[in-house]
């Protein structure tokens, strides 16, 4: 499970990894005048991303969400669907 | 939603959309080279030259095709493809290209060389127009990238006349 903030942080850092490994692989293919070492670079970048981003890491889970206890939640009612309030028409103005 | 399969497709998505941006920005990169390839043709010995019993002439001779094509090949290059072809007018087309021979460059280390070779296709005109024509040898490239475009370009090279006779 991942709470709201692990979520948050999950999509940023693999957008932050990927552009930055992107980055650093151009340059270097470029650098080094090889195709193939940018493309294995990225690679490489791409797999170590989705082993952070992807699974379910407990670290994702520091924000838990806290629910009531159904013991605690069943003392109170539950709350009712309300009747639309009434719209008042406007009464014209006293002159 | 935000589930496993969410994520993972998320991450696919983008990580080749950003692999689509590196190939165009390699492909882009090619522009910043600007290559000065040489090239050397000479015609050694004219083999036979005959008319065919048809009455197409054709002519064979010995080649001496002398290239460096190295600064073509940029770390976005995959191959080259090189071919020599004839090249002459006569009164019925402006323009008659015959290719003589080709080559497949697979790499930087191999593109510099210098070849002794008989035409590898024949030389051989539709028609009798051979006898004492002048002509070209062309020497055209096409460079194929890893991404993006394909280039083509040529060295024309001039000043060459097949004999008045057949022999």
């Amino acid at each position: 499970m991942m709470d709201w903030q692990g979520q948050k942080l999950a999509e940023q850092l693999m957008q932050i990894m990927l552009v930055a490994f992107a980055v650093v692989a151009f340059l270097t293919g470029y650098v080094m005048g090889s195709f193939r070492l940018m493309i294995l670079v990225y690679a490489g970048g791409v797999f170590l991303t989705t082993l952070i981003t992807v699974p379910n890491w407990p670290f994702f889970n520091r924000h838990p969400l806290k629910w009531l206890d159904p013991s605690v939640a069943e003392k109170y009612p539950k709350p009712q669907p309300q009747e639309p309030p009434v719209v008042l028409k406007k009464k014209p103005a006293k002159k | 939603m935000h589930s496993f399969g969410y994520r993972a497709n998320a991450l696919v998505t983008f990580a080749v959309t950003i692999l689509v941006i590196m190939c165009a920005m390699a492909s882009f990169s090619d522009n910043f080279n600007s290559p000065s390839p040489t090239a050397s043709v000479q015609v050694l010995n004219i083999n036979w030259f005959q008319k065919q019993l048809h009455g197409n002439d054709e002519v064979s001779m010995t080649l001496n095709i002398s290239v460096d094509l190295q600064s073509l090949f940029t770390w976005n290059t995959k191959q080259v493809f090189v071919f020599v072809a004839a090249e002459y007018e006569t009164p019925k087309n402006s323009l008659n290209q015959i290719s003589l021979w080709d080559g497949i460059i697979p790499s930087k280390e191999n593109a510099k060389f210098s070849i002794h070779t008989s035409n590898k296709y024949r030389f051989i005109d539709q028609g009798s127009n051979l006898k004492g024509k002048e002509f070209n040898l062309t020497l055209h490239w096409h460079v194929m990238p890893k991404t993006g475009k394909m280039f083509a370009d040529k060295i024309v090279m001039t000043g060459y006349r097949l004999p008045e006779d057949y022999r």
